[in-house]
């Protein structure tokens, strides 16, 4: 007797467990504006990317044209690739003081892997992952980019 | 008015006797099966351009995808551009393959399909063969493209066609008994096999809704069984593409894979045809009581378009079946078989045979 209470048992929850997934693909179906995929060429002007999405690594400029880059290598010493070179140079300041600044701040799009750790390492948060994605070139020389604006320079506050 | 929608007798008796005035009795004869060859032609073709866009575009509104949307307004065209491809594929055979069955297989699978749409009422008057067996012989007809798939799993000579091919075969061994026990349990109340006479019993109410709870097990029971014979939905173990490549037409290109690919659509039309006939009344409007205004809006509604709406409505329920549930490991959908199902249903055909001797359904 046992048993067969436990036949039908399994026979209803078996049922209820179909209809469960049925309801939930049946509201899939009948809410079509729930879909996902963008049609992405058409849509290049309106699409707005998440805020997560990692598309490349880009230096912050303000108004002023300047940057919160000290020049201290730590996203150079944290990249697993070798992506990024960061090129200093001594500058002199008015008071006399010989201080590093950075020359160029080298970047290898060609060979980042998008991991995230050179933003994570950045002790001044100069640089960020931007949302841009669309990286094709036709030449891969294009691809190494130097990410500080030519005349920028360190803002003032920032130290290491 | 010779042509009438909501009733083609006039229309075949027409073509039959202005065929006769000019033409032999033989040669009238040959001249209406070309007919009905070309007609059943194109409706393949057109069910299969159509079912496959709608496959696709269900499956990924399911799946929240958008499915194709390049080829023609909202990828309409997409099936037509596949076929194309297909039409131009090199069609390819393995090494040591068995060159006669290989080839032979997709047609042996086409033909059964092509054979059981033969029996299928379209409208009234529109029925090709009504024969005074008509639901014994689709049963009988639709088993046979496992031969075509069992071949073509042999004389591929990939063991990935062997193993899909075998489980086909004893995926349809086990189901077959469960669809001709749910068929037969609505034939203890039509008490005819002929498909014109079990169309005739459902004037005053489908019997999915005159047989009670029997006939509802039995729809479901139907349902479950004929999809396990498809190979389709949520067994299509023959195929399991994530663990034979393709099974049983793994080594197919070109037309041929085509072929069997089609033979998979049409026999769901078939299955779903079948359980319209049966379940939902085939060609017959919904009708509610006894002459009412309800049902006379009905009746506005063309038979065939009431036919082909019950099979979409069918085929769109299946279309939902396969995307919603896992795939069943063999040994699972032998048990879902045999412990299960054919139990039910032979309960079942008790039970309905009781009702039906009480006279208890409508």
């Amino acid at each position: 007797m046992k048993a067969i209470i436990h036949y039908f048992k399994t026979i209803f929850a078996a049922l209820k467990t179909l209809v469960k997934g049925m309801a939930i693909t049946g509201h899939y179906f009948i809410h079509p504006k729930e879909i996902i995929t963008q049609q992405y060429p058409e849509n290049r002007d309106t699409l707005k990317m998440f805020e997560r999405f990692r598309g490349e690594v880009v230096l912050l400029h303000n108004e002023n044209n300047e940057h919160r880059c000290t020049g201290c290598s730590a996203c150079e010493i944290a990249c697993p690739n070798g992506t990024i070179e960061i090129i200093t140079k001594r500058v002199e300041t008015p008071e006399g003081r010989k201080v590093k600044q950075i020359d160029r701040f080298v970047y290898h799009l060609s060979m980042c892997t998008m991991c995230n750790l050179c933003i994570l390492a950045c002790p001044t948060d100069a640089i960020v992952m931007s949302n841009d994605f669309e990286h094709a070139v036709f030449d891969r020389s294009q691809l190494t980019k130097i990410l500080n604006k030519p005349g920028s320079k360190l803002m003032e506050g920032v130290r290491h | 008015m010779v042509f009438n929608i909501y009733d083609f007798t006039g229309l075949t008796e027409w073509i039959h006797e202005g065929l006769s005035r000019s033409l032999s009795p033989g040669l009238t004869l040959v001249v209406e099966w070309a007919l009905i060859g070309a007609g059943l032609l194109t409706l393949v073709a057109l069910l299969g351009l159509v079912l496959i866009y709608l496959e696709r575009k269900v499956s990924a509104v399911i799946q929240q995808r958008m499915g194709p949307m390049r080829v023609g307004p909202w990828g309409m065209t997409q099936t037509v551009a596949d076929v194309l491809k297909l039409l131009l594929k090199e069609p390819l055979m393995t090494r040591n393959a068995d060159k006669f069955l290989f080839n032979l297989a997709p047609f042996i699978v086409m033909t059964a399909s092509f054979l059981a749409l033969g029996a299928l009422p379209f409208a009234l008057g529109l029925h090709i063969m009504d024969l005074n067996i008509g639901i014994l012989y689709i049963t009988a007809i639709t088993s046979l493209g496992v031969i075509g798939i069992l071949l073509g799993g042999w004389a591929s000579n990939n063991k990935f066609s062997l193993i899909g091919a075998i489980r086909s075969g004893a995926q349809i061994i086990s189901y077959e008994l469960s669809v001709s026990l749910a068929i037969l349990s609505i034939v203890v109340l039509t008490g005819s096999l002929q498909i014109s006479e079990i169309i005739n019993t459902q004037q005053n109410g489908w019997w999915l809704f005159k047989g009670h709870i029997p006939a509802l097990i039995a729809f479901v029971i139907f349902l479950i069984a004929g999809i396990a014979e498809l190979n389709r939905g949520p067994f299509d173990l023959p195929e399991a593409e994530s663990e034979l490549t393709a099974g049983f037409h793994t080594e197919y290109s070109g037309f041929k894979f085509a072929f069997f690919f089609l033979a998979e659509f049409i026999n769901m039309f078939i299955l779903a045809g079948v359980g319209a006939i049966l379940f939902l009344g085939g060609w017959l409007p919904l009708h509610f009581g006894i002459d009412n205004s309800f049902n006379h809006v009905m009746d506005f509604i063309p038979p065939i378009f009431w036919f082909f709406g019950k099979i979409f409505a069918l085929i769109l329920l299946m279309m939902w079946f396969k995307w919603t549930f896992p795939r069943l490991r063999i040994d699972q959908l032998l048990k879902l078989e045999w412990k299960y199902l054919l139990p039910l249903n032979l309960l079942n055909i008790l039970l309905m045979a009781f009702i039906a001797m009480q006279g208890w359904y409508f």
